[in-house]
């Protein structure tokens, strides 16, 4: 990857456009991935709140997967899962 | 350029009093400076506050050692606040006492300087309703001065008061009243 | 142009009002606990549009300027010492985020042994935050500084701090010519952030991990806009002295023609200093005043320039820099004249630590002092302190 020089760079390291972390997948950090099952799941949305990557997909309404291109594997989606409800298991990746 | 220091007891408006007559000074377009000496405040204590007034623009930002005019807001002070200490040999010592200037030269001793002296406590009882020396020494500065002209001043603290006093007219117009008997009430040397 | 009676906090206060922030997050500390009680006021009776958050440290009040300011607002603040101490950390996020804050700060020495009076050592604490730094001489100017000050900051993209000296001139009644409201803002101008974080079409991402790779970069860059900045402010001063007719630049020079040796000194003593040089000058005594205002961005060229013909320059501060060779000014002016074949012979005098007065007469002791040693070619001390008991 180029390495740009200080009068590339936006200034304030202000991060927009190519710079997105969208182009930046961090999903290869992982060790362990979550497991998301649709059957258990009652669309809490908690895991969507509490994911810092926002790797957690809604449509219409509704959880229906992970993002694993940008999930880091840090287990906060199946710890904030409700104890009762339990749709997102860890595994080792 | 003429400067002024004000003694007073915390809470007796030597600061007030300053600030009036730099505001009022200002608004003859001239150049002024008001400002308090900052310490441990307490009411009682003994505070206080300087004037400087030129019709040129004031570049000094140093205290004020040798005024031309001190004016005592209790005569309590005049001794332990050390009055007298620099005022310029000419300079005029404005005390609010019942007391005569001879009176008080003699009592406590002073060598030099003019004085003048007015009751301002009792005028400001008796004006006002309570004991507030510092707005009638300010007719009385103003008359044995002559910095500003005595009527246009008493036209311009009417609409400070007004502010200051959010339109009480019984403020206002004992604050005024206070301001003409001193003038009338000062006596000099 | 209207006359005003105002002390420097009321005059600072009365910008801030024309100013009319998006918002305003402060804490009081003594003597600038009235510049926000001010306004404040101004808040409560609606003649500003300003948010006012009051925030329970100087610390939050910086860190909500940040955030106000990153979401694309123009932000002001005040404080002074420990307060803009407590700010410190906080001073170096808004300039490496490049947001335009303007603080209104009130000169106070720093604890301990405590004491609220004036000296530069807080200011000066600050100088490397990466912060423009204006100083006043007096009222007139601490006011017609903060109305420049938000107009450099905004088109320089760095934050700006103004100070005037605690109590000297925060708590002085002063003769002032206030501007219209009309034309504050008319010369400010709308304010257009470089971005907002609040802009939900334009995601950004603000204060990203920026390691070896890449934070040099971006201190490089902040270092050339603090060179930028210089142009801002000379644009600055020159619209604001053409349209109002009061002129201001990185320093004023006092009778500094013909003159043999040369006192810097800045605030409040920079006036006490024309009088003694004044009278000097009745004696016959070749001596002059460089007044400095701006010291962010230090104005190398141009101080180098005019102090490169006197003999002997003599430089006041009004705090001490603890490194045992001199204040920071000092420090600074004698090392922008270095690279010249024939220089003039530098003197620093510490003076006011604290509050401690400083008279027309210490001055003119240090004058006399400066044309002996211009004659002599002799100098005792480096570093004196002036005024204090041995």
């Amino acid at each position: 990857m180029k390495k740009y020089g200080w009068k590339e760079l936006p200034l304030g390291a202000i991060l927009k456009g190519e710079w997105s972390t969208e182009n930046f997948p961090t999903g290869d950090w992982r060790s362990e991935r979550p497991v998301w099952d649709e059957e258990k799941c009652t669309d809490c949305f908690l895991c969507w709140i509490y994911c810092p990557d926002s790797s957690i997909i809604i449509k219409d309404g509704k959880v229906t997967g992970i993002n694993y291109d940008y999930c880091k594997g840090c287990g906060i989606c199946a710890n904030v899962c409700p104890p009762k409800v339990k749709a997102i298991e860890m595994i080792p990746d | 350029m003429v400067e002024i220091r004000w003694h007073g007891r915390g809470g007796q408006g030597a600061k007030t009093a300053a600030i009036l007559f730099g505001e009022v000074a200002v608004s003859y377009g001239k150049y002024i400076q008001a400002f308090p000496e900052y310490g441990p405040e307490r009411r009682g204590a003994p505070v206080r506050a300087f004037n400087r007034l030129d019709d040129n623009p004031i570049l000094l930002h140093s205290p004020i050692d040798e005024p031309d005019v001190v004016v005592v807001l209790d005569q309590s002070l005049i001794e332990p606040a050390k009055v007298v200490e620099g005022l310029k040999e000419d300079g005029i010592l404005l005390i609010n006492t019942p007391d005569q200037p001879a009176e008080v030269r003699k009592k406590y001793k002073i060598k030099g300087k003019k004085i003048s002296t007015v009751d301002a406590s009792k005028i400001s009882k008796e004006t006002i309703g309570k004991e507030l020396p510092n707005t009638p020494l300010l007719g009385a500065l103003v008359k044995i001065t002559r910095f500003v002209e005595f009527d246009r001043m008493v036209k311009d603290l009417k609409i400070q008061f007004k502010k200051k006093f959010r339109g009480n007219e019984k403020l206002i117009k004992g604050n005024i009243n206070s301001l003409e008997r001193a003038y009338k009430e000062v006596v000099s040397e | 142009m209207p006359l005003k009676a105002l002390t420097g906090n009321e005059s600072m206060a009365e910008a801030m009002r024309q100013i009319n922030p998006d918002v305003v997050a402060a804490y009081p500390i003594t003597p600038a606990t009235e510049v926000v009680q001010i306004f404040s006021s101004f808040v409560a009776d609606g003649l500003v549009d300003t948010e006012f958050v009051a925030v329970e440290s100087e610390h939050s009040a910086m860190s909500a300027c940040v955030g106000a300011a990153a979401a694309g607002a123009r932000v002001m603040t005040s404080t002074a010492s420990q307060g803009l101490a407590l700010m410190h950390e906080v001073l170096y996020v808004a300039a490496g985020l490049r947001l335009p804050i303007v603080l209104c700060e009130i000169n106070r020495s720093l604890s301990a042994p405590i004491n609220i009076h004036c000296d530069h050592s807080d200011t000066m604490g600050s100088r490397d935050a990466g912060w423009i730094q204006i100083f006043s001489e007096n009222v007139q100017e601490t006011y017609d500084n903060v109305i420049q000050a938000m107009k450099i900051a905004e088109s320089s993209r760095i934050p700006a701090l103004v100070t005037t000296d605690g109590f000297i001139l925060s708590h002085c009644l002063e003769r002032i010519e206030v501007l219209e409201d009309s034309e504050v803002q008319s010369f400010i101008g709308e304010y257009k952030p470089a971005y907002s974080l609040l802009d939900i079409e334009n995601p950004i991402t603000v204060g990203p991990l920026d390691l070896q790779d890449y934070y040099f970069e971006h201190k490089r860059q902040e270092i050339e806009a603090m060179r930028e900045a210089k142009k801002s402010i000379e644009k600055v001063n020159k619209e604001f002295g053409d349209r109002f007719r009061r002129r201001y630049d990185f320093f004023e020079s006092y009778k500094l023609n013909g003159a043999e040796i040369a006192i810097v000194a800045l605030g409040s003593t920079a006036g006490t200093a024309k009088v003694a040089i004044d009278s000097l000058r009745e004696e016959g005594k070749k001596v002059g005043l460089l007044k400095l205002r701006v010291f962010r961005p230090f104005p190398y060229e141009k101080l180098c320039e005019v102090l490169q013909k006197f003999k002997v320059v003599a430089v006041l501060d009004r705090s001490d820099s603890m490194s045992s060779t001199g204040g920071p000014v000092f420090t600074e002016a004698r090392s922008a004249l270095y690279d010249l074949t024939t220089r003039p012979r530098f003197v620093n005098y510490i003076y006011g630590l604290g509050g401690r007065e400083i008279t027309e007469s210490d001055i003119k002791k240090v004058a006399n002092e400066a044309l002996k040693i211009s004659k002599t070619g002799k100098i005792k001390e480096l570093v004196q302190y002036l005024g204090v008991r041995e």
